[in-house]
């Protein structure tokens, strides 16, 4: 009864079962009416796809080469930007950077590949256009994040455990302030919001990308270069000994995890219809650090499930706790605020009772789940039966 | 010496905002110094005891709230402490680290909750917001107040690290903490007194610090305590000393650097300076180095 | 007959501080040859290993891998008014290669106290060490572009594992394996990296005799099996003189004596600084 299932099905299954999400995500979004309450469901969607990316992304770094770094953030904001800054309508610039005379970019990617295709192929060839020209500064976001990585990586990643995190906290705001600077006003509009900038209008655009990204790093995760990675977590000296350079490879790492916290960013960028530099402090960080931890360092897996669990909470389901009420009955104490309260609290328990976190550092596999299928009726059975054993057992012993 | 009267303000607004970034930084050093742990929270409790003063100086009247702000403030700390950090006191880490950045999540939250997001005003402390004359320029009377209560409470701390048992055995304690524990240390007192020490300073230096600002807002504290924890760094961690002059030049530059029109850039400075240091001389001023055992 | 040489270590002294940790130590591996390096605990052997690998820049001295100098000190900056070693002045280059370089040259190494990977299986632990020679770039991994290389690395490394009898254990955590197990492990990996000069810290600590009496023959079926040099520091004397053809024995971080297993044990320094205090 054991068998296990071939490579072949296993692929099989996987994309079927990706199939099956994108659809469901695809007919809900068409059925379900934005005002009923299921269409929160949604948001919490496209913002936990979002979050999946840049929880894994930092995954990545933390739990799978060992560096403790707390920029997350900066990378994020910086490909926020960089998508906003190119992808706002000519005709709207003129509003949006109204204290800078219109900005210094005059053109918006999006809309020059969706006039190009629309002019050739119509109304739909407008709208393939626009996607294909979100596409590219999105891509353009994630380069940027990767290229100032790249730099500060020079100087940061020969900096042991806690100096890293407290140094690439630190460029993180330094990043903010930079984005802040009035001087840069005619790029990055200063300190006031930017917005109008095209985005995507359906919730499989974020999962389909978040997606990709991640089934990326998996494939990375697991190559030569993913064990090169969990090396220098495990012992830098032996993995130095065992001819790993270290320095190039936290590189990589930092890089590549940065490029993945740009595009993250230019997602988010997307799903908030504007950005401004303020939010993306290292409290950012922490949230996302967090998640990490609830979904278990070490594990791509645990990073989505606790990135879809946190905005679900926060976003959804402890949403009652800020009404004022439960079961009927009235409190006084539950007023807005106290929601995130006892979120934190949760993940103080998690984080002190519960360090492993959800996965641990396990990865979900089809054989895992077939057999814990497969086994749960029996075990239901056996719940009992144990039981019984057990207290069986215990007064044998006396 | 035109120069000099024009930005002699910011000099004595670095000097002040200096010494109370030193008695944050106090705190980030000693603990640092025995647990070799960032205590992300620090920051928060700072912010904490500020939002205490608020609501106490509404009922009670000054000479009582402000006592009772820094008892609640080394509870609180001591609490943190007991439930947040003993408990992993085995565990890797990046645990303990990982703990301390859910302190401060959870203590940004229960203040934004508490708050409800609004900012707070701090309440007037009458003597201390006094306006003082010195050299042609105006200013508060904390202003002259922070640079002397601070080193008056530096000299008092380093006397009694140098010279009394507990100071002894703190300091036992920080070069190993094993070994120490094998001489029959009581490790956990020991910490419980450094977190006494360094919480009581940052509650002082909430009082100085929020009376120089009119508000305190949950988020507050995180930029005071991460520059702190810089001047820790800058100084060499573990050393207090090197702690106190450390927020004294991020003080004095960051306020040299807004006056010179730069504001958005005076957070940022105090990277760039943790950025150089770590680079250049990664253990700090007094800082001592660590080999690596092989 | 006169043998190519593999390893050279030149007037090594490294200083921590004050303390002189290796005192102007030469020794000279040549191919083919199981060498022996001993001395009592706190003689600075593995100070000398972390010099050699690169972990630690010495304060003085040179050290040459088949003939190409991978590090190279003199005392300078602060240390140019502490230095209490000799032959100052005889190196005159600052040449420190990474560890990582060093073992791309052909030196791999194992640890006394056991450095595996603990978070990765027993096989991933050897396929980290083959990781260095592959060929394919990161993208072209990432994307599986590299089957064939990955395939062989896998066979490669099967191999290895059966050859120390580990093939059952591929999927554990590298961890979960006994003592002795995990003490093969390293040496496994070690092996990995394809390296002309082995260099085994302690590798029978902790072992009983018959387990000791299986390494040494391992050991000797390594250097004839893998084509290469090997550098052990030991504390099992029966190892050390069973498999070694000539020792070098440390006191105190310099050399005291240099021979054959013959030699050595009667030797009356070694005698007196070392078998008359431990056995």
């Amino acid at each position: 009864m054991n068998r296990e299932i071939s490579k072949k099905q296993r692929n099989i299954l996987t994309a079927s079962a990706c199939l099956i999400v994108l659809l469901l995500v695809y007919l809900g979004n068409m059925l379900i009416p934005p005002t009923s309450g299921m269409s929160m469901m949604f948001t919490v969607l496209e913002k936990g796809a979002i979050y999946a990316l840049v929880a894994v992304s930092m995954n990545l770094l933390n739990g799978f080469t060992g560096l403790f770094s707390l920029g997350q953030a900066g990378f994020m904001l910086i490909g926020a930007y960089t998508y906003a800054v190119l992808s706002i309508p000519a005709a709207s610039r003129d509003s949006v950077y109204q204290y800078f005379d219109g900005g210094l970019i005059k053109f918006s990617i999006p809309e020059i590949f969706s006039n190009a295709l629309g002019s050739m192929l119509g109304e739909t060839g407008a709208v393939i256009g626009e996607y294909i020209g979100m596409l590219i500064p999105m891509i353009l976001a994630g380069i940027l994040a990767a290229i100032v990585a790249f730099l500060i990586g020079i100087p940061v990643l020969r900096l042991k455990s806690d100096y890293l995190a407290i140094a690439t906290l630190g460029f993180a705001e330094i990043l903010r302030a930079f984005f802040q600077w009035n001087a840069l006003g005619s790029i990055t509009n200063g300190s006031n919001i930017l917005r109008s900038f095209s985005t995507y209008s359906t919730p499989l655009f974020p999962v389909i990308i978040s997606g990709i990204c991640i089934v990326f790093i998996i494939l990375l995760i697991n190559s030569s270069y993913g064990r090169a990675f969990k090396a220098i977590r495990d012992d830098e000296i032996a993995a130095e000994a065992m001819g790993v350079n270290l320095f190039r490879h936290k590189q990589w790492s930092f890089v590549i995890s940065s490029f993945f916290a740009g595009i993250g960013g230019a997602l988010l960028a997307m799903f908030q219809n504007s950005i401004a530099s303020t939010p993306f402090t290292s409290n950012m960080t922490y949230e996302l650090l967090l998640i990490v931890v609830i979904g278990g360092i070490g594990s791509v897996t645990g990073s989505i499930i606790g990135s879809f669990l946190f905005v679900a909470c926060s976003e959804w389901w402890l949403r009652f706790l800020d009404a004022g009420s439960f079961l009927g009955m009235d409190f006084a104490f539950m007023r807005p605020g106290f929601r995130k309260v006892v979120f934190a609290v949760i993940i103080m328990l998690i984080v002190l009772f519960y360090r492993q976190g959800i996965m641990g550092t396990k990865e979900f596999s089809w054989n895992g789940f077939i057999v814990f299928f497969r086994n749960l009726p029996l075990k239901i059975k056996n719940l009992g039966k144990k039981h019984k054993k057990n207290t069986d057992i215990e007064k044998e012993a006396r | 010496m035109n120069f000099m009267v024009e930005n002699l303000p910011y000099l004595l607004a670095g000097i002040s905002v200096g010494g109370q970034y030193a008695l944050i930084a106090i705190g980030y050093t000693m603990v640092y110094g025995i647990l070799r742990l960032i205590n992300f929270a620090h920051g928060d409790m700072f912010m904490v005891a500020g939002l205490m003063m608020v609501y106490l100086a509404a009922d009670l009247p000054l000479y009582l709230s402000v006592p009772v702000v820094i008892i609640l403030t080394v509870f609180l700390g001591v609490m943190i402490e007991k439930v947040a950090y003993r408990p992993l006191r085995t565990a890797p880490r990046m645990s303990i680290m990982i703990s301390a950045i859910g302190v401060s999540y959870l203590l940004q939250n229960a203040a934004l909750y508490a708050t409800g997001g609004l900012t707070q005003t701090y309440p007037d402390i009458p003597w201390l917001s006094q306006t003082v004359e010195i050299f042609g320029a105006n200013t508060k009377m904390v202003t002259v107040i922070t640079p002397v209560l601070t080193l008056i409470l530096v000299i008092g701390l380093v006397m009694l690290i140098k010279h009394t048992k507990i100071g002894m055995a703190m300091r036992a304690v920080s070069r190993d903490f094993e070994t120490s524990q094998l001489m029959g240390i009581d490790i956990n007192r020991i910490i419980t007194v450094t977190f006494i020490i360094g919480s009581f300073l940052a509650a002082i230096g909430s009082v100085l610090y929020f009376t120089n600002y009119t508000g305190v807002m949950p988020t507050s504290g995180a930029m005071p305590g991460l520059k702190a924890f810089v001047a820790a760094v800058f100084g060499g961690i573990g050393s207090i000393p090197g702690a106190v002059i450390g927020a004294f030049v991020i003080g004095i530059c960051e306020n040299i650097i807004k006056g010179l029109g730069w504001t958005t850039f005076s957070n940022a400075f105090t990277f760039v300076l943790l950025i150089v240091i770590l680079m250049v001389k990664p253990t700090g001023l007094f800082g001592e180095k660590n080999i690596d055992k092989v | 007959m006169k043998r190519e040489n593999v390893l050279r270590v030149s007037d090594i002294t490294m200083q921590f501080g004050g303390v002189v940790a290796v005192d102007n130590l030469s020794l000279e591996v040549n191919k083919g040859e199981i060498i022996g390096l001993i001395g009592p605990n706190g003689a600075g052997k593995t100070t000398a290993f972390n010099v050699i690998t690169g972990v630690y820049a010495p304060t003085n001295g040179s050290v040459a891998i088949n003939g190409e100098t991978v590090v190279e000190n003199h005392p300078h900056g602060k240390m140019k008014t502490m230095y209490k070693g000799k032959n100052d002045g005889k190196y005159k280059d600052v040449k420190i290669l990474s560890p990582d370089r060093i073992t791309k040259l052909g030196v791999a190494r194992t640890f006394q106290n056991i450095r595996l990977f603990k978070g990765m299986s027993v096989f991933e632990n050897v396929l980290v060490a083959m990781h260095m020679n592959m060929e394919a770039g990161i993208f072209s991994a990432a994307f599986r572009r590299n089957r064939k290389e990955e395939e062989t690395m896998h066979e490669e490394a099967m191999k290895l594992l059966r050859m120390f009898d580990l093939e059952k254990n591929k999927d554990d955590l590298a961890t979960s394996l006994p003592y002795g197990k995990q003490r093969h492990l390293e040496i496994a990996r070690a092996l990995a990296t394809k390296p002309k000069l082995l260099l085994l810290d302690e590798p029978a600590a902790g072992m009983n005799p018959q387990e000791s009496d299986e390494l040494m023959h391992l050991v000797s079926k390594i250097r004839d099996d893998f084509d290469l040099s090997i550098l052990m520091i030991e504390h099992h004397m029966q190892v050390i003189m069973g498999v070694c053809e000539r020792i070098y024995v440390l006191d105190y971080g310099a050399l005291i004596a240099h021979g054959s297993p013959k030699e050595i044990q009667s030797d009356p320094r070694v005698i007196e600084a070392y078998l008359g205090v431990g056995e």
